[in-house]
């Protein structure tokens, strides 16, 4: 398509909304919709409590058949929160749904000026003649179908990553699991036990693991990053780093000749190897050999050589023997999968809480965070299960908890949101020092306790009861005796008004968490917006929180925003549940914002080409000429080569350079001087 | 000056899925600012031909703002720097033909800005109401 159609005479409808008060109780919308009826080309306008009620999409559709109308202009809210709405109502109507055009004068004019009513309705009547100017200028476009490949990707390995691989899985849609690590199990695979029901972590995440592993649907990666990502909804091309594991499956050393090999997870390698790490997963409190798994539930039950510290003296691959699993020369691989939709499940890091030094966590061995605690009053964890001062290995009998280290912190060091569960893994770990250690006793300095969920506030009753004390105030300063290396934990005890000067054994600071390490760089990849924090941006805070305004992406678990378990399963199932969507129907409708040549005002000059970020523009020779051609398929609309091509033969699809000028002025040239 | 009822008239071009959506934000969160711009969307900043902003110039603006995405958080990957680039060179442009460069902005709202959406928008009308009325006003008609 080249040509650009001529319209006919525009004829427009114009509805401006009410919205209850959230418009009319700052803007005179009876005077805008009378100013509209003076405006050129306006055939009708009306006014309606609820433009998004049924009765006022009623409205609409009545209008465009009994008045013949050529295009819809409401005035109304954001375009992003209801052009979908009103372009069915358009279509209801009989008339191509990019025939619509809204005027925003909800969050872009009564809401911001609530206080100046004159402004405001003259601000408005502005946004309605400049959408009446577009309205007159808009054509019939056709939403362009494009298959959706079936097969989805999960990025991140987690509990909610594993989640919502299952659930994808079991709807029947191949699915890539990615993650970054050599075993997928993610924080909560780190956790002793979860509250409130005091379940063991392990327990039920590790029969998760083994159907993960099991399931047929799913493709796990481990040890597999996200390297590039091309194309959109529907057909992502995703290049994967595969990071050199330096040990090979079974299935591998099928593939390499090699009978009867493979790692088996037997562990001999690890009995020889000479190097001596700090081990990541029990927080650096445990050794790890250059060979490794990350604990003993691991999934898949592969051994990882880390090459930054492996020496490759050989001794592993001797111990290995004639199953040949271990291949030091192996090299990073990339992949390349095509899959239809993605759900990003990154997950967190804790805060490092060091920066808040006037705890002195790293500069007193008795200041541990909350996740250390946890290895270390976990069973399987490098005490046994024992919780003991790092100082001496006593075992301690004052314990202070302190709550939002690092969260509602407002200094500038720490973060300004609640890390929503550091509330109740404290009161978790209270109740188990109780269980442990006779004669312990807990000291929880809290600000609130936010106990928020189902059998939550319970829990709580009964930590109280248990004999946990709690101190409402946050900690100012610990300091540590140099002798005893008992700490002082200075605070003001804000429900009894005074200075608390309190000698423990051992801290516990619940510290704040943030995204997680990679999240910047994967969101980037594959264009998801982030809030100030860094957590990823859902699409709509309340209707659409599992979307991103990427079509095809979607988010679960704590990437998005602090969540415990439960919350972050359900957002798994939720994001599985978005993502399988567009697969099941087998196609998706792109909008036609496409860039189209009008080859007669082309002069060939191709400096457009090298302006598309996705190749979607080429050079072609045509009846003699050199002109441009876009492919369609790969134009996402941003128009990049439209706002640059100085012979203004790129014509934008409802972005057009008539119709924006045609804003512009009837911005500037028209309306009440 | 020499009309006292004079209020200034500001054109915004911004993008859909940052500023824009960095501007409904600022709505949610009732975060007030003056009345005196009115937006124009387009999918990306990149879609500005530098003609729309010579045009509203020429038609009387007296400030143009275009506001995008952080650099490295552009939908369409880089979009916003091709437009940054373009109206970097515009304003060169407009210093030439004698009107203020200080009448065209760039800024860079996020999604997740509305706040700064707010402070953009005072800063930007109290730039344009000291500058005062664009010289280009009487050729407009």
């Amino acid at each position: 398509m080249a040509e650009v159609k001529k319209n006919e005479e525009p004829r427009i409808g114009v509805f401006v909304c009410h919205c209850g008060t959230n418009i009319a109780g700052s803007i005179d919308v009876k005077a805008v919709m009378e100013y509209a009826r003076t405006l050129p080309n306006v055939i009708v306008a009306d006014d309606y409590q609820y433009m998004c009620s049924t009765p006022g999409q009623n409205k609409i559709a009545e209008a465009i058949a009994e008045q013949k109308l050529t295009g819809v202009v409401v005035a109304a809210c954001s375009p992003r929160l209801h052009e979908p709405t009103f372009r069915n109502a358009t279509k209801a109507g009989g008339l191509n749904p990019f025939r619509f055009e809204m005027a925003n004068i909800r969050e872009q004019n009564s809401w911001v000026h609530m206080h100046q009513p004159e402004e405001a309705t003259s601000k408005a009547k502005d946004a309605v003649r400049i959408a009446v100017a577009k309205a007159s200028l808009l054509e019939d476009l056709v939403p362009k179908s494009v298959p959706v490949e079936k097969a989805a990707m999960v990025v991140g390995g987690g509990v909610g990553g594993m989640q919502a691989a299952l659930d994808l899985a079991n709807a029947g849609i191949k699915t890539y699991l990615v993650e970054k690590s050599p075993t997928i199990g993610g924080r909560m695979s780190q956790l002793d036990k979860t509250f409130p029901t005091l379940d063991c972590s392990q327990c039920i995440l590790t029969p998760k693991m083994v159907d993960v592993y099991r399931n047929e649907g799913i493709e796990l990666l481990t040890y597999t990053e996200v390297e590039q990502v091309e194309g959109y909804i529907g057909n992502f091309d995703v290049t994967l780093r595969k990071k050199a594991r330096g040990v090979i499956t079974p299935a591998e050393a099928e593939a390499r000749g090699i009978v009867g090999g493979g790692c088996t997870g037997c562990g001999d390698c690890v009995e020889v190897c000479p190097v001596i790490k700090p081990n990541p997963f029990e927080l650096g409190m445990a050794p790890r050999k250059a060979i490794y798994i990350y604990h003993p539930q691991v999934s898949p039950l592969i051994y990882t050589v880390d090459f930054d510290a492996c020496v490759k003296c050989g001794l592993c691959v001797e111990a290995c023997g004639e199953k040949k699993a271990v291949d030091l020369e192996m090299k990073d691989e990339l992949m390349t999968v095509k899959v239809g939709t993605v759900v990003l499940a990154l997950g967190y890091d804790i805060f490092p809480i060091e920066k808040k030094f006037e705890w002195g966590y790293k500069n007193y061995d008795n200041v541990i965070t909350s996740l250390e605690f946890e290895r270390l009053i976990c069973a399987s964890g490098p005490t046994g299960g024992h919780l003991v001062r790092p100082s001496d290995g006593e075992t301690p009998k004052k314990v202070a908890f302190v709550l939002c280290a690092g969260s509602r912190d407002n200094t500038g060091v720490g973060k300004p949101y609640c890390s929503r569960f550091c509330c109740m893994y404290s009161l978790k770990h209270a109740h188990q020092i109780i269980e442990k250690i006779p004669g312990v006793v807990p000291y929880i300095f809290y600000m609130d306790i936010r106990s928020f969920g189902k059998m939550y506030e319970e829990f709580y009753y009964r930590i109280q009861d248990e004999g946990a004390k709690f101190i409402r105030g946050r900690v100012a300063n610990i300091t540590e005796d140099p002798v005893t290396k008992n700490l002082h934990v200075n605070a003001e005890d804000t429900l009894l008004g005074r200075p608390i000067d309190m000698e423990v054994d051992l801290v516990v600071l619940a510290a704040a968490i943030q995204p997680s390490a990679e999240t910047e760089k994967t969101r980037r990849l594959f264009g998801v917006s982030c809030s100030q924090d860094g957590w990823l941006l859902e699409a709509h805070p309340k209707l659409n929180p599992c979307g991103t305004t990427t079509a095809g992406v979607y988010l679960a678990g704590v990437c998005q925003g602090p969540k415990d378990i439960p919350d972050t399963v359900a957002q798994a199932e939720g994001a599985a549940s978005a993502a399988s969507i567009p697969i099941h129907r087998g196609e998706v409708e792109l909008e036609p914002y496409f860039a189209q040549c009008m080859e007669e005002k082309c002069a060939g000059c191709g400096l457009c080409v090298n302006q598309c970020p996705y190749s979607a523009l080429a050079l072609i020779e045509k009846d003699g000429r050199t002109v441009m051609q876009v492919t369609e398929a790969k134009c996402k609309g941003c128009g990049t080569c439209g706002g640059f091509c100085p012979g203004g033969a790129i014509w934008m699809q409802h972005f057009a350079t008539p119709q924006i000028v045609a804003q512009i002025d009837a911005f500037l040239l028209g309306g009440e001087q | 000056m020499a009309d006292e009822n004079w209020k200034p008239k500001i054109i915004a071009i911004i993008c859909n899925w940052c500023s824009y959506a960095g501007a409904d934000l600022a709505g949610g969160a009732r975060i007030q600012y003056p009345p005196d711009i009115r937006a124009i969307r387009v999918m990306c900043t990149g879609r500005i031909d530098p003609l729309f902003i010579l045009k509203a110039f020429q038609d009387g603006a007296d400030g143009v703002l275009v506001s995008g995405c952080h650099f490295g958080d552009c939908h369409y990957l880089e979009g916003n720097f091709k437009a940054a680039k373009r109206m970097f060179l515009l304003k060169s442009v407009l210093k030439n033909i004698g009107l203020d460069d200080k009448r065209l902005r760039m800024t860079f709202v996020s999604a997740s800005e509305g706040a700064k959406w707010g402070m953009v928008m005072e800063d930007v009308v109290k730039t344009i109401n000291e500058l005062g009325p664009s010289p280009l006003k009487e050729f407009a008609r």
